[in-house]
């Protein structure tokens, strides 16, 4: 019980930053590695905040813009200085590194005695009691649920209309006269801003920044996506970003009782392996669909 | 007006296989006159649309709209007036998103693209008029995806999305190529009324002589970055495709096919 419902919290947590990955992997089509850096910059923030003594609930809109210039510099990179997708957001991943650490001061900043948005004098007095366990599992999916809430309305409006033109068929997007580069660079900062946001919850849920936190993040938001988008292709009953949603707590399912089985030095190895299943099963969908069309 | 004046455009330049395309290439569109450009293949003819569009530099010369330079200008600025249609179906529209949204996304050219609602629930009954005019029965289908459509239900769309807006010039690259026979009379049919609605300056590369000979103003036959063949008002509208096929037949032997 206690292991499914740190599955849930987790899934919800990550399910943001899988949101902000469907963003540049599926609507942009573009391998974002950024988010690698942008989750801990997210976190590392957080920690510094929150240590020098701002509200909890003041950290996420000051992730979520610092994550979104995280964003927009390596849409700069790519469309500006014309720097092939991948390697802008290894460029701006290697240096987000630093620009952690110095954020922090160190690479390990815990906070357990501060306040998050998670324990609080507020939140304890309306978790009392059997449901107090439940506080971040249920603070954590009003959070992930008003962010999907945004992206999906936000997908909807004439920019979004846009943004998703801008993956589909971006020769579209000159006919209209608009710069392509400019929606990219709009929908990486979205993208980004996300991926920040879910580090800075992760950081409140845990009550440490580390520096190796955000190793691994694509892989967690592309592996989510792919399971999500790949299991519910055919279903039209929801949207597209609640697949994302469940896509991200199916993965940390995945790894929890991965885990739960081996040594936890080879959690990686395992992480990678499942990965590529993911990848192959999702390509062998996708080679079926252009056959039969 | 559209005006290209001694227009250079060189591929590979500096290198072993250096080919001059344009060399003082000319050419003037008057307002309202719908040109229809058919050449070999090699001839300059696609080009001669991708340097007015902005997707290719050019070499030496300039580009006019109007009596105003555009040469320096970037491609999607030139495109605010510029209405395309490409020769493949899938590049004018967005497989991924429904009718209603393509519809959606091309009425609002011009305006800006912000934090409103992508679609205006008012303008949906016009998106259906236009629709319904084709007698294809997309009015039907506004929330079915345009990549379940068929490649010339696609160009349809394509061409209405192009046309939606007041535009200055269309540009048709080949437009009806990629289409069986019986589509191809429809798309045709469709540029001839919506070139006579809005009375729009168009330039249309066709490979089919017959399209080029029955439709527009103006028609000319290009060759090796020139113009062999320029057939006006006058001299067009008595025009056969026996006319023009010798020439034509001479230039596309010289290049071996």
């Amino acid at each position: 019980m206690i292991l499914l419902r740190s599955v849930l919290e987790q899934g919800m947590i990550y399910a943001i930053m899988a949101l902000g990955v469907y963003i540049t992997y599926k609507i942009l089509d573009f391998p974002d590695l950024t988010v690698d850096g942008s989750f801990p910059l997210g976190a590392a923030l957080t920690a510094l905040m929150i240590r020098g003594g701002v509200n909890p609930l003041l950290t996420m809109p000051a992730c979520f813009l610092v994550g979104g210039v995280a964003g927009m510099l390596t849409g700069l990179i790519h469309v500006k200085l014309k720097v092939r997708d991948l390697l802008s957001g290894i460029i701006m991943m290697t240096a987000l590194y630093t620009v952690n650490l110095q954020i922090a001061g160190r690479a390990n900043l815990p906070f357990y005695d501060n306040n998050t948005v998670f324990d609080n004098a507020f939140v304890s007095s309306i978790f009392t009691g059997v449901l107090y366990p439940y506080r971040t599992l249920v603070i954590s999916f009003l959070l992930m649920l008003v962010v999907k809430c945004l992206l999906d309305g936000y997908l909807s409006t004439k920019s979004g209309f846009l943004l998703r033109a801008v993956g589909d068929n971006d020769s579209i997007v000159t006919s209209l006269g608009l710069d392509k580069g400019t929606v990219k660079i709009i929908g990486l900062s979205i993208a980004n801003a996300l991926v920040a946001l879910s580090g800075c919850i992760f950081a409140q849920q845990q009550h440490f920044f580390d520096i190796s936190m955000g190793t691994g993040t694509v892989v967690i938001g592309l592996a989510s996506v792919i399971i999500g988008t790949g299991l519910f292709a055919k279903v039209t009953l929801f949207r597209i970003t609640t697949s994302v949603v469940i896509g991200a707590v199916l993965y940390k399912a995945c790894v929890a009782i991965a885990i739960s089985y081996v040594e936890p030095v080879n959690l990686k190895l395992i992480t990678a392996a499942l990965f590529l299943l993911i990848l192959v099963l999702g390509m062998e969908r996708k080679k079926k669909v252009k056959q039969s069309a | 007006m559209l005006e290209v004046r001694h227009l250079d455009k060189y591929y590979n330049p500096g290198t072993i296989s250096e080919l001059c395309l344009f060399s003082d290439f000319n050419l003037i569109v008057e307002d309202g006159e719908f040109l229809c450009v058919v050449g070999s293949n090699g001839s300059g003819k696609t080009s001669l649309l991708n340097l007015i569009g902005g997707n290719l530099s050019l070499d030496g010369g300039g580009i006019f709209f109007h009596g105003e330079d555009i040469t320096k200008q970037k491609d999607f600025l030139r495109h605010r007036r510029i209405g395309r249609v490409y020769q493949n179906p899938g590049a004018g529209t967005c497989p991924g998103m429904s009718i209603l949204e393509n519809m959606s996304l091309a009425d609002n050219k011009g305006k800006h693209y912000g934090l409103g609602r992508g679609i205006n629930k008012q303008r949906i009954p016009y998106y259906k008029e236009l629709l319904s005019g084709l007698n294809l029965g997309l009015q039907d289908k506004l929330d079915g995806k345009v990549s379940s459509l068929s490649g010339g239900q696609r160009q349809v769309l394509a061409l209405l999305m192009a046309t939606m807006n007041p535009i200055e010039f269309l540009i048709l690259d080949e437009h009806t190529a990629a289409l069986d026979p019986k589509t191809a009379e429809l798309v045709m049919e469709l540029t001839q009324k919506i070139v006579n609605e809005k009375q729009v300056t168009t330039i249309m590369v066709t490979h089919n002589l017959r399209y080029a000979v029955d439709y527009g103003s103006r028609l000319i036959m290009m060759h090796q970055g020139n113009i062999i063949l320029d057939k006006g008002k006058k001299e067009k509208a008595g025009l056969k495709v026996e006319d023009i096929l010798g020439t034509f037949n001479e230039i596309s032997i010289e290049c071996g096919n």
